[in-house]
């Protein structure tokens, strides 16, 4: 009776959970959709070249949305990383053509590996000034990282005064040439910063299954009382997670102004939206507890691909917002139905085994 | 048994079955409620009372079945089908607004109004204490629900349903929090519509309860109905036949070992209220090896906030806590599991599970360090062995452990809490109401399991506002009252009525009710 009763005239159990497959698979099967449809439509699409470039874009959204599924998974948000990967492009800037100026009249500079790891310190820094805000302040995800986000957009514009950091090639005499390998770097014919991002959600899809702080991420998501009473050290969980963000974001500034070889104080606005939207189309529940980070990299390729070969077809970008944006919510309608229909299913075997 | 008319009868399933995901929880049970009547529900946990319920509120939709009132085939698709058609129902698991005031949890849904004025507050907090009253609540309708303990919560979920104006109510253990004089006034209350010609179902595990006040029994056993008549044809033993299979057992088999050295001792512990005064008073006590300890209370007597100050949930708890006489300097849950303690909290749902994990994930989430290599690698294999040994030990029903919890009967869960306080292999374990909710079968198996434990030489410390269990369980038994430690007495020199008398101290004056 009811409203189960119907489906399972309509859906025998085996289409029933072949559909439930095709539902499962939906990112996936987004991605494959996407590229055959700008194989088609778009001209060069599929050159080996624009493969590696639109990579190389999406890889920029996966790095940050890596970051925020954990983020996410604990039932927080984090809308200061598009603020921090401008601020980490500008301090590297400044660090490579500037240095530090010691007081007693020196000037230190670095090479770029100690630039490099300088950054992520920093963007490591910020993320655990969010951590301290939401865990010892008890200030609400949102308005902390709200928070942040103005004060990193505001110092990165103060850091040259809204000037663009230009020429980041170093001198030879100082030490600090070859910044550009992050961004245009190849290794074994591949973008170094593919491989960056290989080694990034390895690790933490690694993490994520079999370190207990990983585990951690999830219970604190699910239920965190439950976790606290568990012997869970829930702050020092959600430190880690805006601490992790933070490194990824400071990842992609590198990145970014390596690729430009310039670093503006603007880069990165709006990309914190990117990587939800990632993380939500890759099936991480904003309400936390659940998402994998095997689903967060489709979702950054699926939205990447689909910016890059919107621009190709050469639609307005107005019209790209308005498509990027009903994807986004026919991903997460998706999601429910699946949800749903995977209870219907089991149920209806199940009672009919009795 | 029990052929009545059929024209009393009200509502009726037929044939109705409900799988949830990992476990079918109703096979085509047939279930007759009468008008004027307290039709009573008995079964163990996870036998499908509260599953049989859900449908009848409308709350879940049977997966196959046809539900019939007043002869005529009806759908309940949602609670609003269910209300429209003066069904009302009390969950077992509260289902209350905790940031809402009890007057807007009453009147959730149907609040007063004046016209476009918005909502008439001061005439839903008038009628709200309307109904409390004749509950003899003694609470104020407009405190905060998330202020008042869980006892209260109950009493505020009962006088929401009875303010509905209901034809068929349904109370799903409301007396699991509720103290002996809560109880009686709740009996009134449904004497009271009894003979207005509401039809009252019943479920509880109290079985002299049942016997009390009921009318007609329906018994349940693995989702299906094992037996059905009137209450004054059957006596407990044929219930518990019904439930079990088999005649009741005597669930506190004495397993006589001697005791070790002291292994815990509590020093002036205290915990200042926010509302002002102590919910833990200057409590000293200490707990052998292998012994049992069972701390008696009534509702409020700061039994689970002792626990909680044991295990460190409240970071400005003053005492002192020593295992094996040296002092715990850890203050946080985190390193006093790490030093043996170990607590199964009273409210499975909020404290004990994580719904969104699966039933392995859960066991062994107070203990993934056991499992680590390296420092930080989780061994599979390793953690994989732990979880079978404890849902084999603990005779945990999972047909699959990857399964969500949720997908678990009460008592199932209540079980997974417990084997995974057990498996961070502690020296004490504090068990707040480990009996809450529980059935007879489940409570025996609970009951054997402290007792093995503390065979093994664990020192187990539980609370209970069941005489008869505080009785038969502990080697001793302290009595808390207003958060102080009355009496702490051997089992051999202890008798009911000094317990009684004991946790009465300092409860005179429990209404709250002007502020």
């Amino acid at each position: 009776m009811t409203t189960a009763t119907p489906m399972a005239t309509a859906l025998p159990s085996s289409s029933g959970s072949l559909l439930l497959t095709v539902m499962k698979l939906r990112t996936f099967i987004a991605l494959i959709a996407v590229i055959i449809f700008f194989s088609i439509f778009a001209p060069n699409f599929l050159s080996t070249a624009n493969m590696i470039l639109m990579s190389k874009h999406a890889t920029q959204n996966a790095f940050l949305a890596i970051g925020m599924t954990f983020v996410i998974v604990t039932g927080g948000i984090d809308l200061s990383v598009g603020s921090i990967v401008g601020l980490c492009g500008m301090i590297a800037g400044g660090l490579i053509l500037n240095g530090i100026d010691l007081p007693m009249g020196y000037t230190v500079y670095f090479n770029i590996l100690e630039v490099a790891i300088m950054v992520t310190v920093v963007g490591i820094a910020i993320g655990a000034l969010n951590g301290l805000l939401i865990t010892r302040l008890n200030v609400a995800p949102f308005i902390a990282t709200l928070g942040m986000l103005y004060v990193a957009r505001g110092a990165a514009l103060l850091f040259s005064d809204g000037q663009t950091l230009p020429n980041l090639a170093g001198k030879p005499e100082l030490g600090n040439t070859g910044y550009a390998i992050f961004g245009s770097g190849t290794l074994l014919g591949i973008p170094v910063s593919i491989w960056m991002l290989v080694v990034v959600a390895l690790g933490a899809a690694y993490f994520a299954r079999f370190v207990p702080l990983g585990r951690h991420i999830f219970a604190v998501g699910g239920n965190e009382r439950a976790s606290r009473m568990s012997g869970i050290r829930v702050d020092r969980v959600k430190m880690f997670v805006y601490m992790f963000s933070g490194f990824c974001a400071a990842l992609v500034g590198l990145v970014i102004s390596s690729e430009l070889m310039a670093a503006h104080p603007a880069t990165g606005t709006n990309l914190e939206l990117n990587a939800i939207a990632a993380a939500v189309l890759g099936g991480t529940s904003m309400s936390g507890g659940r998402g994998t980070i095997g689903g967060t990299i489709v979702g950054a390729f699926v939205i990447g691909i689909l910016s890059d070969g919107l621009v190709m077809m050469g639609v307005s970008s107005f019209w790209q917002m308005v498509i990027k944006g009903l994807v986004i919510i026919i991903a997460v309608v998706v999601d429910q139905a699946q949800r749903k229909l995977q209870a219907r299913v089991t149920l209806m075997q199940m009672a009919k085994q009795g | 048994m029990g052929q009545t008319e059929n024209d009393d009868i009200i509502l009726e399933l037929r044939d109705v079955t409900k799988a949830y995901s990992g476990i079918v929880a109703l096979k085509k049970a047939d279930l007759k409620l009468r008008r004027g009547a307290v039709n009573v529900l008995v079964g163990e946990n996870g036998a499908g009372k509260s599953t049989m319920m859900r449908i009848i509120a409308g709350v879940e939709r049977p997966t196959l079945g046809e539900i019939w009132m007043d002869g005529q085939r009806i759908q309940l698709a949602s609670p609003t089908d269910a209300v429209r058609h003066g069904i009302g129902i009390v969950f077992q698991e509260l289902n209350l607004f905790g940031n809402l005031t009890v007057a807007e949890n009453i009147f959730a849904t149907r609040e007063l109004t004046r016209g476009l004025f918005g909502i008439d507050h001061k005439a839903q907090v008038t009628k709200a204490n309307e109904f409390l009253d004749r509950l003899e609540a003694g609470i104020a309708a407009d405190t905060l629900v998330e202020d008042l303990p869980i006892g209260q919560q109950q009493l505020v979920e009962i006088a929401r349903a009875v303010s509905l104006d209901t034809r068929i109510l349904i109370l799903d253990e409301p007396t699991s929090a509720l103290s002996a004089a809560e109880v009686d006034v709740l009996f009134r209350v449904i004497a009271e519509l009894k003979a207005q010609g509401v039809a009252i179902v019943y479920i509880s595990h109290r079985l002299e309860e049942l016997m009390r006040i009921g009318d007609y029994i329906t018994v349940l056993k693995d989702g299906q109905i094992t037996g059905n008549a009137k209450v004054r044809d059957v006596d407990t033993a044929w219930i518990v036949r019904s439930m079990i299979g088999s005649d009741a057992k005597d669930f506190a088999k004495d397993v006589s070992h001697t005791l070790g050295d002291e292994v815990i001792r509590l020093e002036d512990i205290s915990l200042a209220r926010a509302s002002g005064g102590l919910a833990v008073d200057h409590v000293s006590l200490s707990v052998r090896k292998g012994e049992i300890l069972g701390i008696y209370g009534l509702m409020g007597a700061g039994r689970s906030e002792l626990f909680e100050c044991i295990i460190g949930r409240h970071s400005h708890s003053k005492g002192r806590i020593y295992i094996d006489s040296k002092e715990l300097l850890a203050r946080d849950p985190t390193g006093r599991i790490a030093h043996g303690i170990a607590l199964i909290p009273e409210d499975r749902q909020r404290e004990g599970l994580v719904q969104c994990l699966s039933i392995a994930e859960n066991l062994s989430l107070a203990s993934l360090g056991q499992f680590v290599r390296f420092g930080f690698h989780i061994d599979r294999a390793l953690e994989g062995e732990a979880i079978a040994n404890a849902i084999r030990s603990l005779s945990i029903k999972a047909r699959n452990p990857a399964f969500e919890v949720t997908s678990m009967s009460g008592g199932n869960q209540q079980k997974v809490v417990i084997g995974k306080a057990l498996m961070t292999g502690p020296k004490v374990l504090l068990m707040d109401e480990p009996s809450r909710g529980i059935d007879v079968g489940a409570k025996a198996d609970v009951f054997r399991t402290m007792r093995k434990l503390a065979g093994e030489g664990l020192a187990i410390l539980f609370s209970t506002s069941d005489l008869d269990e505080v009785m038969a369980l502990s080697d001793r038994i302290a009595v808390m009252s207003s958060g102080r430690l009355v009496c702490v007495m051997d089992r051999a020199d202890a008798s009911e009525d000094i317990i009684v008398k004991a946790s009465s101290e300092g409860h005179k004056t429990k209404r709250m009710h002007a502020r």
